[in-house]
């Protein structure tokens, strides 16, 4: 286990709408890439070359450099068996770690009730963007959802304060629990209770930071520049979660996807310079995701819903370099024209589980899957 | 004046059926009764075009940005919002709703407002029709093409976006038919595409037009759903509407929306309906009609179990807003700063013409995670405290001729002009609690009685019980 004196934080990243993983992290001498993408592929000369067998695609400049400083570990060939290839669905899978059931609990969730089973804090887990993914909802246990953090607060309208406070006091006793209300009311109090503790508590964040690392103005850089703010206020949140997309490239892709990469490159380069301005870079890992990779072939356009993909994990905790095998493009070996899992993405999440925050991964991940040694 | 019971109901109706009504609209529609004014929502009178045009009219005066917003979405939101909040038939708008929620199709990808928008006209005008025409008119959609991938579906590439989520998400649901269902289907599409194949850039955003290609379409067999035959995409429309899974996932979808939360799509497969009762009557005049959904609609509004739902379901960001404004009547005029009103759905977690994908928004209780509520309970309570407002004015008005004094009498009188809101015993005593502090009403002092009021109305806007609707 990687030993950190601090209480170990996870960046998670989804990039949603399904990552064509065969055209982000790219076997380059395999002719079946250039076979298989008359139309969506990068010019093999701009490839930004990893080691003899593998590339990046050319706008991961900022990931490259995090990966040759050994901070970067890429799991070939995530997934799971039977991909339904809907968004929908895989997103609730990887979200519930349930691909045969309809799963009510979320992973990151159920690591943040592990991490603080008392809900001492109610920014534990804390997404950033408008609305909350399943990955972090479990039943009672305290999210924060900050679209913008700096005009986060509850009945800001009331600008006499000694009205507005006593406003929040009636609020917070409306909301406070109530026996024999029902699951949803249930739901709605503890999150307003939620609420006006985070709020109260987050906005100390933009006022103790300071940083000379400029941010690009993406909304993937902001959220990350946001999560950098609260993680250096030291509130106490293990769990940051934030997403970027559409990676739903079915047509048009080399349009799309050269842009997207290169927001989230900068955006996540730009957030671990932070990190390192400050000295803060040692506890911090972050994991980024997509539901699917996409198919093989592409549609002379773009490429549709696929399997198996790329998942990185990126930190100076992290160890570097490649992980798993990548899975054969050979024809006979695709399934339903698409690249097949050969590593259960529970595994990753055991690790982090497991090897970054010293829980126990099964009542997590929901059973027992192969972990892996990039902590 | 009505008596309180039918008054409550009619708040229901309009609060589902529309965007909720103020005090007096409610009256004169209580007056009118209330099988009426179900028939009347449900066959609105032909829009006055003058009318209509005058609304709008007012709005591209002053703000030109909204009448083609094509790439800044806000505007195009600010547009659809304003359009909700000022709906003259609002069941029409509702409808236009509920399908741009099961039709989600997203300005993300589809980079011009004006033809999401176009597409939520199209569901106003054939939403409240035949399903198999609504089905027609989506296949021939250009936002909805585009959004699906339908212009690069080919004779000699099929692509299955579209096929797919017509099955999956527009008729039946998963599992009632196989992949290559979905292929078959998708072939049936090929060559329903957009003119002019125009690039985005340098030339800016063209308006598209449906185009059928038939040198691209494969007119080839086709086995589809256990039926063989050269079909066309209206063949596969004809044979899916005819499916009882298509009744059953269009029915419970206008359950979830119209009458009380359901679980999420996905677990439909597994989970039986809220009111497997309800959801039966509701697919029989889905079928007997031939696929109608006034029925649909006659058949929950009249129902007993549309009328004991009072207040079974988290209302959607898009109904906190409209509604709220209804009644305090703001927005009525497209005045300056009306950006922001297209801002706030996206706040509290519906950015409207964008949703995160098309499967659209998850509902219910899903609505709400800490920031979405503060973004709800700020929105609702500066409005309702500011007692500039026209509809605050005349709530303020009302309680005065009442003669409202004590806190008892300021609480039940606000909720009636709420909604006819309901609390929970505990939530009346801590909000009386709360206000006995400020002591009786002095109507000798005209504005501090009237920011009381403001006060006390954007409390009951704070309540868990008022994120019901």
């Amino acid at each position: 286990m990687t030993s950190t004196t601090k209480d170990p934080v996870i960046v998670v990243l989804q990039l949603s709408g399904g990552n064509d993983y065969f055209n982000t992290v790219i076997p380059y001498n395999d002719p079946l890439y250039v076979d298989n993408r008359p139309v969506v592929r990068y010019p093999l000369e701009d490839l930004l070359q990893v080691d003899d067998e593998m590339a990046f695609m050319p706008d991961m400049g900022p990931i490259k450099e995090l990966y040759d400083q050994g901070n970067v570990a890429v799991i070939h060939g995530i997934g799971y068996a039977n991909s339904p290839r809907s968004h929908f669905r895989s997103m609730d899978i990887w979200h519930t770690c349930e691909p045969d059931i309809i799963g009510v609990e979320g992973w990151a969730g159920r690591v943040a009730k592990a991490l603080d089973p008392n809900k001492d804090n109610v920014l534990t887990a804390v997404n950033f963007g408008h609305g909350l993914p399943r990955a972090l909802v479990v039943p009672g246990v305290p999210v924060a959802a900050i679209s913008d953090l700096s005009t986060y607060g509850l009945l800001t309208g009331i600008s006499d304060q000694e009205q507005r406070a006593k406003a929040l006091d009636l609020f917070a006793r409306m909301y406070s629990p109530a026996i024999g209300a029902g699951p949803v009311n249930d739901y709605l109090r503890s999150t307003g209770m939620d609420a006006l503790t985070g709020a109260d508590i987050v906005k100390v964040a933009p006022e103790r930071y300071s940083s000379n690392v400029e941010y690009p103005n993406t909304s993937i850089a902001n959220h990350l520049r946001d999560i950098a703010q609260v993680y250096l206020a030291d509130l106490g949140t293990r769990i940051f979660y934030t997403q970027h997309g559409s990676f739903d490239n079915h047509a048009g892709e080399m349009a799309a996807h050269p842009k997207l990469w290169q927001d989230v490159s900068q955006g996540v380069g730009a957030f671990f310079e932070d990190l390192r301005e400050h000295g803060r870079g040692d506890n911090v890992v972050m994991y980024v995701f997509s539901e699917f990779g996409r198919r093989v072939r592409d549609n002379g356009s773009g490429t549709d819903h696929g399997a198996a993909g790329a998942s990185f994990v990126i930190g100076e905790p992290v160890k570097g370099g490649f992980y798993g095998e990548y899975p054969s493009r050979k024809a006979e070996d695709l399934e339903q024209g698409d690249l097949v899992p050969n590593y259960d993405f529970r595994g990753a999440y055991s690790t982090i589980a497991e090897d970054w925050f010293g829980l126990d991964a099964k009542p997590i991940v929901n059973g027992s899957f192969e972990k892996l040694s990039f902590l | 004046m009505a008596k309180k019971d039918e008054m409550a109901l009619m708040a229901h109706l309009m609060r589902r059926a529309g965007f909720g009504a103020a005090r007096e609209e409610l009256e004169e529609r209580v007056a009118k009764g209330y099988e009426a004014t179900v028939e009347e929502l449900l066959n609105p009178p032909p829009e006055d075009p003058a009318g209509k045009a005058s609304v709008d009219a007012l709005l591209y005066r002053y703000h030109p940005g909204t009448f083609l917003p094509g790439g800044t979405p806000t505007m195009g939101q600010a547009r659809y919002m304003y359009s909700l909040r000022n709906s003259r038939n609002p069941l029409l708008d509702k409808m236009g709703l509920f399908w741009h929620q099961v039709f989600a199709t997203g300005n993300a990808k589809v980079d011009n407002c004006n033809l999401v928008l176009d597409q939520i006209d199209m569901f106003r005008k054939y939403g409240m029709g035949n399903y198999r025409e609504l089905l027609v008119q989506l296949s021939k959609n250009p936002a909805m093409i585009f959004w699906l991938d339908n212009n690069e579906n080919h004779r000699d590439a099929v692509n299955e976006n579209w096929g797919r989520e017509l099955l999956e998400l527009f008729s039946m649901g998963v599992n009632n038919y196989t992949e290559t269902d979905v292929r078959e289907a998708s072939r049936a599409f090929t060559g329903w595409t957009v003119t002019p194949k125009m690039p985005r850039l340098p030339y800016g955003r063209f308006p598209w037009y449906f185009d059928y290609r038939e040198e691209d379409h494969d007119e080839t067999e086709k086995t589809f759903l256990g039926h063989t035959g050269n079909f066309n995409g209206e063949d596969i429309i004809d044979i899916v509407v005819k499916q009882p899974a298509t009744s059953r996932f269009i029915c419970r979808h206008l359950y979830n929306f119209f009458v009380a939360d359901e679980v999420q799509v996905p677990a439909w497969t597994i989970e039986p309906a809220r009111d497997e009762e309800a959801l039966a009557e509701m697919m029989k005049s889905f079928e007997d009609s031939g696929y109608d959904l006034k029925a649909v609609l006659r058949t929950i509004f009249t129902s007993q179990f549309f009328k004991d739902a009072r207040f079974s379901k988290i209302k959607s960001p898009a109904e906190v807003i409209a509604g709220t404004l209804r009644l305090v009547g703001k927005w009525d005029q497209p005045t300056p700063g009306i950006r922001t009103l297209g801002e706030q759905p996206d706040y509290m977690g519906q950015a409207v013409l964008d949703p995160p994908s098309v499967e659209g928004w998850y509902t219910g209780k899903e609505w709400i995670n800490s920031g979405s509520l503060l973004a709800r309970v700020n929105f609702v309570a500066d409005h309702m405290a500011d007692t500039s407002l026209p509809g605050v004015k005349s709530i303020i008005a009302d309680m005065k001729a009442a003669g409202v004094t004590t806190p008892e009498q300021l609480l039940a009188a606000a909720l009636d002009h709420m909604g006819y809101l309901e609390l929970a015993d505990e939530t009346s005593e801590q909000l009386l609690e709360y206000m006995r502090g400020g002591g009786d009403l002095d109507w000798s002092d005209e504005a501090a009685a009237g920011t009381r009021i403001g006060e006390t109305l954007a409390m009951i806007g704070a309540t868990t019980e008022y994120q019901f609707g």
